[in-house]
């Protein structure tokens, strides 16, 4: 009955015709739907097909090159943000839309009162977001500073922000990436309630279980298409992935590797918090040749710091970094470097590339100072423009050649070419940050494939994921870190996502114990 | 002994909140513009500007308060003038800031030879007078410093209390205070990025016009070339000593005030074992000092600086 009641009901939002290009890129492509009250829809579809781009412009950031959006009947102008709040149209922006510093009640009532006025009444502010905490499920105190709550409680803000305005539709861009399964959980709870409510929702995803466990409907986008409209109730995971990908999904079962010598020990590794940071405590971490060892955690429990430490970026304050059983003293990058440590770093735009520089120059940017590229500090150009033409061919870059600027390239293509710079001399040790964030599933296996192959070699690798399911395919041993603190191992498939998802909040036997037992893993 | 005993002396006192008045404006005005994430190198022209502005329209016939308003127009013209450059346009707001105090230096100049060709030394005006406020100007040390003071002098502390309760307490304010944080939460909560920053950086410019306007028409009583003297740099620092916020930059100007006032004083009295020099330059060795010492930790606006373009990429 109550399938029949949602098929009767009004579109409350209508998507007509909408087309945008970005450059040369077709971010859109003439992408029509419905959206019925009460509905959750997903939007499926792999990192670039488009879904993004089209909330953006269905909540004004964007102005569509053509097409229409509809709100309860009347059209929208476009790009403006304004007119889609006042429409009823709530967002939760990927990147959350917060400022740090301001507490959560500024954040929520800025925009919601008339800007000249010259008081602002905030006891009835604060009753308000109180009240929608409780009949939501959306826990936060109104008064913290963004700064000092967790990610998970951010996007509740994020949630409340729209709630405050009294939206009837709210749009939600990955809102998983960055929450812990339990958190997920209780996301998905909250969305009922809204919909229980007469709240209608858009579900940005590009995880397939997730799109399967909450929506109504899945709309697929493909390449900014609008490839095919399925109900929940039908539709199969293989099916889902097929249409997002154009192709059957390949679910490659990597096998496990053979651990060998200890290559890089950490050893009561302490740090100081840090802004953004969390304090390190005791980190123990010992990576074998021949074995991928998996860090499972939300962003932002201290792998960074943990990153830092191993690529000679930071030193730590306590603690000893040992390669191959030596200690290390004077830790620095370009000890790192020559310790044979190839380095894939989480952001590849920031720190991984220079945009603003050539192929050639990128990819020689750990070595220019070695015989290989240069001789009495001047750089030998054949012998750099062959290492990257080389890498072209071996890599099979996209790129028309080695003198073009980096930031033309796609994020896999850089991918490729930041493997190929670590992989060159065949590392040791690797660190492997983040390696296929932003990238689609043909890069991302891709990527996997070389870290599998570089293992085979012997190489010692240090995987750091937010993606569970990336750390569960590749990883032979797999640590969780949470608040700056390292779980001890376990092997693969010994933990079930649950139990991970435990680990990552924080919670569970391991951490528990740790504190009881006052060994070297306590706080 | 003679050294500690300048501290004792109402004059003293009387002098330091007279200094610290233009300084208080101005740093208020530069407050507001980097809350909101632009920094307004511009300050130094502008407060030259003002200067000149309010005291040629007295000079002209005009009347106190009105050049005051005329100062204040002026610096805001400035100000959008640096506000179009750096917030729709994106442009660095290093090089655009220093741009417009070369420009609105230059262009201050040329109008005084322009408006005034058979002057040679700079002619006075009838200024602000000091307005004792009865009973409390009579309080020993406090009352001649605070409460006799010129009205502009009054208006410098009112305006503190107005930025303050404005940034903290409006929602106007709150919407700067975040556009100056996180643009993009402003944007999507349907605030339009640009007008509240170019609103701040007009209303910070004409608030720093005000401040130089203070020079000619409570201080010296006539315009002359230079006369801001580096007192708008002083500023910038002072909105870093505060930490950004509008009470502790008060107190960060009386503070450089009372330094300035007090190395006068102190070069009477050490007569000549010391070049006077050394003294001048006490008042920036000691802000230096305490912006090493107070504004190291401090949590700065995150946008400051970075131009924001709406729907990028």
């Amino acid at each position: 009955m109550a399938i029949m009641k949602k098929d009767e009901a009004e579109p409350v939002l209508r998507l007509d015709g909408i087309s945008i290009r970005f450059g040369d890129v077709v971010a859109n492509d003439n992408i029509s739907f419905e959206l019925k009250e009460g509905e959750i829809v997903a939007l499926l579809g792999e990192n670039g097909a488009g879904k993004t781009s089209l909330m953006n412009i269905l909540f004004g950031h964007y102005v569509a090159d053509s097409g229409t959006v509809q709100a309860f009947g009347n059209s929208l102008p476009p790009g403006d943000p304004a007119a889609a709040l006042t429409a009823g149209i709530g967002m939760v922006h990927q990147h959350f839309t917060l400022a740090d510093q301001m507490s959560v009640l500024e954040n929520i009532i800025l925009g919601t009162e008339p800007l000249f006025s010259l008081r602002q009444n905030r006891a009835a502010a604060r009753k308000r977001i109180k009240s929608l905490s409780t009949d939501f499920g959306l826990q936060v105190d109104p008064d913290s500073a963004i700064t000092d709550l967790s990610v998970g409680e951010r996007q509740r803000v994020e949630i409340l922000k729209a709630l405050y305005r009294d939206v009837r539709i709210l749009i939600l861009d990955e809102p998983t990436a960055v929450l812990t399964p339990g958190e997920t959980e209780a996301l998905f709870a909250t969305l009922h309630k809204l919909v229980a409510n007469g709240l209608s929702i858009i579900f940005i995803s590009h995880k397939l279980h997730e799109v399967l466990a909450v929506s109504d409907r899945v709309i697929v986008l493909r390449g900014g298409k609008l490839v095919k409209t399925v109900p929940t109730g039908t539709a199969t995971r293989s099916q889902l992935a097929g249409l997002m990908m154009g192709a059957e999904l390949e679910e490659t079962e990597f096998p496990g590797g053979e651990p060998r010598s200890v290559m890089l020990e950490l050893s009561s590794i302490t740090t100081q918090r840090s802004p953004g940071r969390p304090a390190l405590d005791g980190i123990e971490l010992r990576l074998s040749a021949g074995e991928i060892t998996g860090v499972a955690g939300v962003s932002g429990n201290g792998q960074a710091t943990l990153a830092a430490i191993i690529e000679g970026g930071q030193r730590p304050d306590k603690g000893t970094i040992l390669i191959n059983g030596e200690p290390q003293e004077g830790w620095s990058a370009r000890r790192a470097l020559a310790c044979n440590i190839g380095r894939i770093p989480e952001d590849r735009h920031a720190i991984g590339m220079i945009g603003e520089m050539t192929v050639t120059e990128n990819v020689i940017s750990e070595r220019y100072g070695s015989d290989r590229f240069s001789r009495y500090g001047i750089l030998d150009q054949r012998a750099c423009e062959e290492f990257a033409e080389a890498i072209i061919r071996d890599y099979d870059v996209k790129c028309p050649s080695p003198d073009i600027r980096v930031r033309l390239l796609s994020g896999g293509n850089m991918q490729k070419l930041i493997l190929a710079r670590a992989f060159d001399g065949n590392p040791e040790i690797i660190l492997a940050n983040q390696p296929t964030r932003g990238l689609d599933i043909g890069a991302v296996n891709y990527v996997h494939r070389k870290l599998i192959e570089a293992r085979d070699k012997g190489a010692a690798i240090l995987l750091i994921s937010e993606d569970l399911d990336e750390i569960r395919a590749l990883s032979d041993r797999i640590v969780v870190m949470s608040k700056g603190r390292l779980s001890p191992p376990s092997a693969r498939g010994e933990l079930s996502i649950a139990e991970l998802g435990e680990r990552m909040a924080g919670r569970g036997d391991v951490w528990e114990d740790q504190k009881s037992g006052g060994g070297k893993y306590a706080a | 002994m003679e050294a500690f005993e300048i501290l004792l002396n109402a004059s003293f006192w009387v002098a330091a909140i007279r200094i610290a008045s233009p300084l208080i404006f101005a740093t208020m005005g530069e407050l507001i513009s980097e809350r909101a994430g632009v920094l307004n190198l511009g300050i130094e022209g502008i407060m030259t500007v003002g200067a000149f502005v309010g005291w040629f329209t007295v000079y002209a016939g005009g009347g106190l308060w009105f050049g005051v308003c005329a100062a204040a127009l002026a610096g805001a013209a400035f100000g959008l003038l640096h506000g179009f450059l750096t917030v729709p346009l994106g442009l660095s707001q290093h090089v655009t800031g220093i741009g417009i105090t070369l420009l609105a230096t230059s262009l201050t100049y040329f109008s005084y030879r322009l408006l005034l060709p058979e002057v040679t030394s700079p002619p006075k005006i009838e200024a602000f007078a000091p307005f004792a406020i009865p009973v409390l100007s009579d309080i020993p040390l406090i009352g001649p410093a605070l409460f006799a003071q010129t009205p502009l002098t009054y208006l410098a502390f009112i305006t503190v209390g107005i930025v303050a309760w404005g940034l903290y307490r409006t929602p106007a304010g709150l919407a700067v205070r975040v556009v100056g944080e996180n643009p993009a939460a402003v944007e999507a909560q349907g605030i339009s990025v640009t007008l509240i920053r170019m609103a701040a950086v007009a209303t910070g410019s004409a608030l720093m016009a005000i401040g130089g306007a203070f020079l000619t028409m409570s201080a010296f009583n006539s315009f002359f070339f230079e006369m801001i003297n580096g007192r708008g740099w002083i500023c910038i620092a002072l909105v870093v000593f505060g930490s950004w916020r509008p009470g502790k930059a008060l107190l960060g100007a009386i503070l450089f005030a009372a330094f300035d006032a007090y190395q006068i004083r102190l070069q009477q009295v050490a007569g000549d074992l010391v070049p006077y020099q050394v003294f001048l330059m006490l008042p920036y060795i000691l802000s230096i000092l305490a912006l090493i010492a107070v504004a190291r930790r401090a949590t700065y606006p995150k946008a400051l600086m970075i131009p924001y373009q709406k729907g990028e990429r």
